[in-house]
């Protein structure tokens, strides 16, 4: 369910070709070209603020709220939008307001966690396969082709279900499924650059394996994997909000942004509200996220140039 | 080619008892039971139905015995809803389910895809602005969001369109729209990014030079390569096909298969979940096949070694 199918298999290709030698005679470093070509991307930029804003409203704003997210008011349950809560109430009495930006927290929360976990794992793996080549290669991405093919969605909502639905099961089942374009990028960065001199000069220094893999190798491959981990972000959060949506992610008092966009399905014929705010918020964040993610990928990857 | 085929197919079917097992083991791993409830049940009851269903032997022998039952297309009673063996379940739901995938997948093909060819050849015009931005607020408004804004606005604004149930073509609609209209917008970018690569290429500088009509040139030297990141997408795409049909049937109240398996996990009704999510695994597998085939059909380049 990714948007990054396509984006993978092309930096894929570009990524395991061997550098051109031109490469190296830059005078900036590439983080600075790289934020020179973001602040000239217009859309990039307003996603970022945009995104940095909804984080902010999400984690700032219960703070500043008289309200709180649990505390409830049937005589003033499912009120439209007034002065007194902006965003109407719940059927419950619960000011929307808050309660959007609560479930914005989990949200986005499961969203940088499970994409850390699924950076973990497929950095580690995609660095070893493409590291060691050969056979452990063939055998080790033969494994992430067959992953590829299987209905994940499926096991995630059996996890889920065998193993209770904690917040912390939630991380680490969608993490777990969503490493593979991590791994497949990763292992494509690494072949292209271990034939360098820079790593044959380490192996004659005589250093370990794994101190090439984690000092030498991994940091050279940054870009792209901040490209993709911006990029799963959004399909973690997707994954979350659906298995939310189903019952079967986030439990109350707790909510997500999927819990609030059930919620307010049920009612939407009578207090349309309640799905309007959290549905905005949430479709509002995958679109920065998403164009944030394009724009890096132009700014970090300038052979990708947008066509 | 045939070789090539009867590899891919062995490995599916490798995949798929992996699958059954990994399955089998999750539903035994869940704590509790099936057959547990708010009422008490005096134990030689709760024995007897347990031996009903195979539940008094150890895992290894049920495991054996629903596999080799599976084999034989009998994935056992559904151990929730009395009377009903799963396999009846399936060839009750299974029609509802393939008819409102299909749809789904003809809706997203036929939209995206067009858009996508269009994009490229106009590009950078509004013929190019207007369908890629509309596929990018697509790719936003995931099943759950989409489903009850068009059930808002087609059924309860205007009041065009029946918002439940699945009783005709009518009820077709918003379901398929829901479900199709995300995979549209997938499919129109990575449709515009394989032609645009194609008309990159240098071959086509050399046809356009040469004088082939710009008609020509799209759709004989294009769209066989073009095509292929679209066609790539097509497994990924019926298996969020499926899992988005467990929303939109929630949504939209349709009897096909995505419901039965939402309430086959939250009942830990364990035949049902096994056998459905053998189906759907199955479904992909063959899909992925076809894709794969199609690929090298397309790509000669690709040779049948991977």
């Amino acid at each position: 369910m990714s948007r990054t199918a396509d984006i993978v298999s092309a930096t894929e290709e570009r990524l395991s070709a061997p550098l051109a030698v031109e490469e190296f005679e830059k005078g900036s470093s590439l983080w600075d070209d790289a934020w020179h070509r973001l602040k000239r991307n217009r859309l990039a930029m307003i996603s970022l603020f945009l995104f940095i804003a909804i984080v902010l409203f999400c984690v700032v704003g219960p703070l500043l709220s008289p309200y709180d997210g649990e505390q409830q008011d049937l005589l003033k349950g499912a009120q439209g939008p007034s002065g007194e809560h902006w965003f109407g109430t719940d059927t419950l009495g619960r000011d929307l307001m808050v309660r959007t930006m609560e479930g914005g927290r989990i949200s986005l929360l499961v969203g940088m966690v499970a994409t850390f976990v699924a950076l973990m794992i497929g950095v580690v793996y995609g660095a070893t396969a493409g590291y060691l080549g050969g056979k452990v290669d063939a055998v080790m991405m033969r494994i992430v082709d067959t992953l590829y093919a299987l209905p994940f969605t499926i096991f995630v909502i059996l996890l889920m279900v065998a193993f209770g639905r904690s917040l912390w099961l939630i991380f680490v089942a969608i993490g777990a499924v969503e490493w593979l374009s991590m791994a497949r990028i990763v292992r494509a960065g690494v072949i292209g650059l271990k034939k360098q001199e820079f790593v044959e000069a380490a192996v004659s220094l005589g250093y370990s394996h794994t101190r090439i893999i984690l000092r030498h190798l991994i940091p050279n491959v940054l870009g792209p994997v901040i490209v993709i981990a911006t990029l799963t972000v959004p399909a973690v959060m997707l994954l979350e909000a659906f298995l939310s949506f189903l019952g079967l992610g986030v439990q109350p008092p707790n909510a997500s942004w999927g819990v609030l966009i059930n919620e307010g399905q049920q009612n939407m014929e009578i207090f349309p509200w309640l799905l309007m705010f959290p549905a905005f918020f949430f479709a509002l964040t995958l679109f920065s996220l998403n164009f944030l993610g394009d724009g890096l990928r132009d700014a970090l990857d300038p052979k990708s140039a947008k066509d | 080619m045939l070789k090539f085929i009867a590899a891919r197919f062995g490995q599916g079917l490798l995949v798929l008892l992996a699958i059954y097992a990994l399955t089998f083991m999750l539903v035994a791993l869940t704590p509790g039971s099936p057959f547990s409830t708010e009422r008490a049940i005096r134990p030689e009851i709760l024995a007897q139905i347990e031996a009903f269903y195979g539940y008094d032997k150890p895992p290894l022998e049920r495991f054996w015995t629903s596999l080799t039952n599976a084999l034989q297309g009998e994935f056992g009673p559904s151990a929730v809803y009395a009377n009903r063996s799963v396999t009846d379940i399936i060839l009750e739901a299974f029609p509802v389910s393939l008819t409102l995938g299909t749809i789904s997948l003809l809706v997203a093909l036929f939209i995206g895809i067009p858009a996508g060819i269009l994009a490229a050849v106009k590009r950078n015009t509004w013929l190019d602005y207007l369908p890629m931005s509309a596929s990018m607020v697509g790719i936003c408004l995931p099943t759950f969001v989409l489903g009850p804004i068009l059930v808002l606005v087609f059924g309860i604004i205007f009041q065009l369109l029946p918002v439940s149930g699945w009783f005709g073509p009518d009820y077709m609609v918003l379901p398929a729209a829901t479900l199709g209209l995300f995979y549209a917008a997938y499919f129109a970018r990575l449709t515009r990014g394989g032609m645009l690569e194609m008309l990159n290429q240098d071959f086509i500088r050399t046809a356009r030079a040469k004088g082939v009509p710009e008609s020509t040139i799209i759709w004989k030297h294009c769209l066989k390569g073009g095509l292929i990141p679209a066609i790539t997408y097509l497994g990924p795409a019926l298996a969020g096909i499926i899992s988005g049909s467990f929303v939109v049937e929630t949504i939209f109240q349709i009897p096909g298969l995505g419901q039965w398996f939402v309430k086959g996990a939250l009942n830990r009704d364990d035949f049902l979940i096994l056998g459905l999510t053998v189906l759907f695994a199955g479904l992909i597998v063959i899909m992925n096949l076809l894709v794969d085939i199609i690929q090298v059909a397309l790509n000669p380049r690709l040779k049948y070694d991977r």
